[in-house]
């Protein structure tokens, strides 16, 4: 009787995952940061109602969303790393790479701020002296945007890290994760803005050290981060939702939706999480 | 300390108010494991049965090898998978990364070696002469394994329970090949991880309870089956 019963369970579960009839899905691989600030929950669905047609988001760093666009599985990218979204177009992945929007990223540290080096300019003279003085640094160390922008700023310092294993924690991990390791073990980070205001509240012990608290008071240029959107060259791979991916691209950097970017989070963080960008 | 009352808070509360986002995610997290789980005992049933009764001679070396895959870890199945069903592999017609199919593929793997393996060693266990009468009763091969198996079914259904539990739990595979996909692709492990991420350390913990409990509901019902005949 009982195996009746198992039997019973297993036809219905199999029943229940009939695969459902297929609608109009748009794919976008995109970096945790537009995701988990909850920008794309924000702005998603004006895009499903207007084209009839669902994205669906897979939020991973941003070198695991070039690696998904370089085998074909998106249609779509919306990413921050300039070098290598500049190599993803003339690889012919994607024909095209459009300014979306852009935020910046900023210096964070404990608030007893060991190094001294609260208010300083240069992002660059500050990582310097948390070198010299061996204060602990957390870095993403996952091959994304963020961590790939880390690396350009030590090397721009003439320090290359990774060696000097003591006080350098690669983490391996995302923003999220990285911001709550390096406020409980009272490190210095580099995060984009967005995801630290909207994780404010999580990390108490971290404050802002260089960048000041909103993007106007960024004084360094070289914190300046700037997303991309791709759609994927469907001559390169089968199966490519082109013409969403286009219609998605020209929506996104439409006038009205860039108005809609550039309000979101200003009610709840006191100022906006992405300043659009798009050129007219 | 504050986390996990309030995440036993939530945890309660999302269950009482059976909330709808909560609920797609768990009775997909049921189907992923439960197809993933059914076929690999449709497979590993009688597979695990027919090398615990053979005297093949490479034997031993199908024993290693079954045993080595129960401690595969799903994030590397995950990254096989991920290869086979991408666009640029050889599977990538079939369009299936980043589906729920992509997640039962790469669960399947990983119960596999569990149900095969664990089954295997259980009808070793049965006493030898069993085979033996029933054999001189005059029973065909099927029938012979039918009865071994009956014998031996607190250990297959501690195998299935077995791999249930490791696929239920496991997050590595489901994370890589289903793109953890709202409404899409999201169950339970992939969910908490991204809790876990953006600092929701309640509702992540919540999540948690949720799965410990499914889990628990689980197992009894087959130690039900394993203690009734």
């Amino acid at each position: 009787m009982n195996r009746f019963i198992l039997f019973g369970w297993i036809a219905l579960i199999l029943v229940a995952c009939a695969p459902a009839p297929t609608n109009c899905v748009l794919r976008l691989a995109t970096t945790t940061s537009t995701a988990d600030s909850g920008l794309l929950n924000f702005i998603l669905p004006d895009f499903e109602t207007k084209f009839a047609c669902k994205v669906d988001v897979v939020a991973v760093g941003t070198g695991q969303a070039i690696q998904i666009g370089t085998k074909g599985d998106a249609d779509v990218l919306l990413v921050h790393d300039r070098a290598r979204e500049d190599k993803f177009v003339a690889d012919g992945f994607a024909k095209e790479r459009f300014d979306v929007m852009s935020n910046d990223y900023i210096l964070l540290g404990p608030k007893n701020d060991p190094a001294k080096i609260s208010g300083a300019a240069r992002v660059g003279d500050a990582l310097k002296t948390i070198a010299n003085l061996k204060s602990p640094f957390a870095s993403r160390g996952d091959g994304s945007g963020t961590h790939a922008k880390e690396t350009s700023l030590w090397a721009s310092a003439n320090i290359s890290p990774t060696k000097q294993v003591e006080w350098y924690n690669s983490l391996g991990q995302g923003m999220g994760e990285t911001l709550l390791t390096a406020n409980e073990k009272g490190a210095y980070t580099i995060a984009d803005r967005g995801t630290y205001l909207s994780m404010k509240a999580k990390v108490p012990n971290l404050v802002v050290v260089v960048g000041g608290e909103r993007i106007s008071e960024n004084q360094d240029k070289n914190l300046l981060n700037p997303y991309g959107i791709m759609a994927i060259n469907p001559e390169k791979f089968k199966g490519i939702n082109a013409e969403k991916a286009n219609q998605f691209v020209q929506w996104m950097i439409a006038a009205e939706t860039q108005k809609i970017i550039g309000g979101y989070g200003a009610d709840k963080f006191g100022q906006p999480l992405f300043y659009p960008n798009a050129k007219k | 300390m504050d986390e996990i009352f309030s995440g036993l808070a939530h945890a309660i509360q999302l269950l009482v108010s059976a909330d709808p986002a909560l609920m797609e995610i768990v009775i997909l997290s049921l189907q992923v494991s439960g197809i993933a789980l059914a076929l690999s005992a449709i497979a590993g049933v009688p597979i695990g049965a027919a090398l615990g009764l053979s005297r093949l001679r490479a034997r031993g070396l199908i024993t290693a090898l079954l045993y080595t895959g129960m401690g595969l870890p799903p994030v590397v199945v995950g990254l096989f998978v991920y290869l086979m069903l991408s666009r640029s592999g050889p599977f990538g017609s079939l369009a299936w990364l980043f589906t729920p199919n992509a997640m039962i593929v790469a669960q399947t793997i990983i119960a596999f070696p569990l149900v095969a393996g664990l089954t295997m060693a259980a009808v070793q266990g049965v006493d030898p002469a069993l085979r033996v009468q029933v054999r001189s009763l005059g029973a065909t091969r099927a029938q012979e394994i039918w009865a071994v198996l009956r014998e031996a079914r607190v250990g297959v259904i501690a195998a299935i329970v077995a791999a249930f539990g490791g696929v239920i739990s496991e997050v590595g595979a489901v994370m890589l090949v289903g793109g953890n996909i709202e409404g899409k692709t999201r169950v339970l492990t992939t969910a908490i991880v991204l809790n876990t991420r953006t600092g929701d350390f309640a509702l992540a913990l919540a999540l948690g309870i949720i799965l410990l409990t499914l889990a628990f509901i689980a197992n009894v019902a087959m130690l039900q089956l394993q203690g009734k005949e």
